[in-house]
């Protein structure tokens, strides 16, 4: 996993309410084993017509936004379906943070796991932020785990909140696997208790 | 004495490896389910790191998600890539000596009525599965959620997941339901009354005279649900209803173990007193048969209702219901019952058991679908599928034209040939009435499967209470 430490880059204005991983990333496109090569399905059916052409009015096909790195979006973003194919569909268009009021609990997990930074932030605070990535791709955003501060074009910044465990992760690029096995004797005990409380399980 | 507890603060603590001094758990997970969809990234990521499944006995895997539920399956799957996937879980499967239910096994079917129905689910337990409605296990008074693919192979290799602890949440449902009023009444009604973040970042614990009344079928309904509401999980204590359904089942305890496991599911209650960080009350009364309109499981509204206009929301959800309506094809004001559809589908996780089969086919007794509209059941798995036959359901809906499958979840995701065409409307029992979740273009409204037989029987959005005066 890549690490994620600092992101100045272009921010998409999404404001649409409970976006959900069906709309991130259709069906049809996780049928596949690998995690890689999703980006061109990101939001399939809003971003292309029936034929595969391109739909202009949705925000990641105008030339502004075409590399956009930073999504803000409306309240309860990654509602539904489990499927890490989201935030993979996400990390391979080249978004590496979004921006919202709340996200869904699977899909918040899910972020960390790929290098992705989900920011949650007041209402007030999306409001400008908002209206910043609305100015397009001079208006650039910067992004800043270690400080947990987002900064508007104009200079203004807010601070947000981070679980620590999952922030000490990501700014070092951490495998999860690897931290637990390190507490393979913990699970070893664990597992000879419940043996004697618990034989059924 | 120890502080009282909740439900969930029981099975937590009961599950506890290791806790960090920030509050970050390393937590047991007691069953696994794996499906061919969310897996296969998994498996190869124990393969490339050359690890190996530390619990396989703990680990259950069944494809549902992509095969066809149409004969000739169990030799051929036409299309290439869900047959790939579809193989690749046979082959992990093998490689890694985990439990398996192949397609041609009659025990298959969807991964949530499976695990219940083969006694891999008990209370008190942990249980996961790369699928977010995992949360119907809850039922049993386990706690049960789903996962993300890095998250599976988390467990794959270590049976545990790091963790931090959510809130509690109690929804009450007081008293009892009417006539024509079931589970799935009961779960998007609340859904409608918190939003779809309305339980984001709790574990919601159902209680109340009318979710004791309900049988483990309709206690899987109601909490499979639990994450369209945006909870982690959905619980709901264990009492007799439960120890009887669990009883005898090819995977439960048996004699010296049965009594042990009973004694200790016995203690699985909240105690008096215990602290819910949110409450919600509904009496049971005052639900009505529900159907939604928009394309969010909040857009909730008893069948007598109409259909609503952007002006009646405020925020962001404003905008979200005009897109809505465009998506659904509806004008504000319309009533709900003159809503003409196309198709109907009964089945899912959510409402594919046999007391579903059960309601369905009790309104569909010696009726026809509408003309034009077409049908589709779908068992949840081969052994209600067999049940179903053997009570002459199956034949009940063939006599009223509907197509009888084979088990999967089928058109409820339309991952594998079973969608809806752009445009088309269907009266579905499923979960999710996202854009272009049943197929794009197609509009989906969820609703009971007694509802959902009526609006096959109509052609429209139908009261189902209705139907049920005619056949008194």
């Amino acid at each position: 996993m890549d690490k994620f430490t600092t992101l100045t880059g272009i921010a998409a204005p999404m404001p649409l309410v409970n976006i959900d991983t069906d709309m991130i990333i259709p069906k049809q496109f996780l049928k596949t084993i690998k995690r890689t090569g999703l980006g061109v399905a990101l939001f399939h059916e809003m971003r292309r017509t029936d034929d595969g052409q391109e739909i202009p009015d949705f925000v990641l096909n105008q030339p502004a936004y075409r590399n956009a790195q930073i999504l803000v979006a409306g309240d309860n973003f990654g509602c539904g379906s489990s499927r890490e194919h989201a935030p993979w569909a996400l990390l391979d268009f080249g978004i590496r943070c979004v921006i919202s009021t709340s996200f869904a609990d699977i899909f918040y997990n899910n972020c960390f796991k790929n290098g992705i930074l989900p920011v949650v932030l007041p209402q007030e605070a999306v409001d400008v932020l908002m209206d910043d990535a609305r100015k397009g791709a001079n208006a650039r955003m910067t992004v800043d785990l270690e400080s947990q501060t987002v900064t508007a074009s104009d200079g203004q910044s807010f601070r947000f909140d981070i679980d620590p465990f999952k922030k000490h992760c990501l700014l070092n690029g951490l495998d999860d696997i690897g931290l637990s096995l390190e507490k393979v004797a913990s699970i070893d005990s664990f597992e000879a208790k419940v043996k004697t409380l618990r034989p059924w399980v | 004495m120890t502080a009282p507890r909740t439900l969930y603060d029981k099975i937590w603590d009961d599950h506890v490896v290791h806790q960090s001094e920030d509050g970050t758990c390393l937590l047991y997970i007691d069953r696994h389910l794996v499906h061919e969809v969310t897996s296969p990234q998994a498996f190869e990521g124990l393969r490339m790191t050359g690890r190996k499944v530390r619990a396989p006995e703990k680990t259950i895997a069944v494809p549902d998600h992509n095969v066809p539920t149409t004969l000739g399956r169990e030799t051929h799957i036409d299309n290439e890539e869900s047959r790939i996937q579809v193989e690749a879980l046979d082959r992990n499967a093998r490689d890694f000596g985990v439990n398996y239910y192949p397609v041609t096994d009659i025990r298959q079917g969807i991964v949530h009525i499976v695990g219940p129905e083969q006694g891999w689910t008990l209370p008190g337990m942990t249980v996961v599965c790369g699928d977010s409605h995992t949360a119907t296990h809850g039922a049993f008074g386990a706690l049960a959620h789903g996962i993300g693919t890095s998250e599976v192979e988390h467990v794959l290799a270590t049976q545990t997941l790091i963790q931090k602890k959510s809130r509690n949440m109690k929804v009450e449902i007081t008293g009892s339901l009417r006539p024509g009023v079931t589970a799935k009444d009961i779960t998007l009604s609340v859904i409608g009354a918190t939003g779809t973040a309305g339980g984001t970042g709790y574990v919601i614990e159902y209680c109340g005279q009318a979710i004791r009344e309900l049988s483990m079928e309709g206690r899987m309904t109601v909490c499979n649900m639990a994450i369209e509401g945006g909870a982690r999980a959905g619980l709901i204590a264990p009492d007799e209803i439960t120890f009887e359904y669990v009883k005898g089942r090819p995977h439960a305890p048996k004699g010296a173990a049965w009594e042990a496991a009973l004694a200790y599911w016995k203690t699985l209650y909240t105690d008096e007193g215990a602290h819910f960080d949110k409450v919600v009350t509904i009496r049971g009364e005052d639900i009505a048969p529900v159907v939604t309109w928009g394309t969010s499981p909040e857009d909730v509204l008893p069948i007598t209702g109409v259909v609503p206009s952007p002006d009646d929301f405020t925020g962001g959800k404003v905008a979200a219901a005009q897109r809505s309506l465009e998506y659904m094809g509806l004008t504000p004001g319309e009533k709900l019952t003159d809503i003409r559809i196309d198709a109907v589908f009964i089945g899912s996780c959510t409402n594919g058991r046999i007391e579903d089969l059960r309601a369905a086919a009790e309104i569909l007794k010696g009726k026809k679908l509408a003309p034009g509209v077409r049908g589709m059941v779908v068992p949840g798995s081969g052994l209600v599928r067999l049940q179903a036959e053997e009570e002459g359901l199956a034949q009940i809906f063939i006599d009223a034209g509907f197509e009888w499958r084979l088990a999967g979840c089928s058109m409820c995701l339309g991952m594998n040939p079973d969608q809806l065409a752009p445009g088309e409307r269907c009266a579905a029992t499923s979960n999710r009435n996202f854009e272009g979740r049943q197929g794009r273009g197609g509009r989906t409204h969820l609703m009971s499967p007694a509802m959902a037989a009526a609006a096959g029987v109509t052609g429209r959005l139908t009261d189902v209470r209705e139907l049920m005066a005619e056949t008194v």
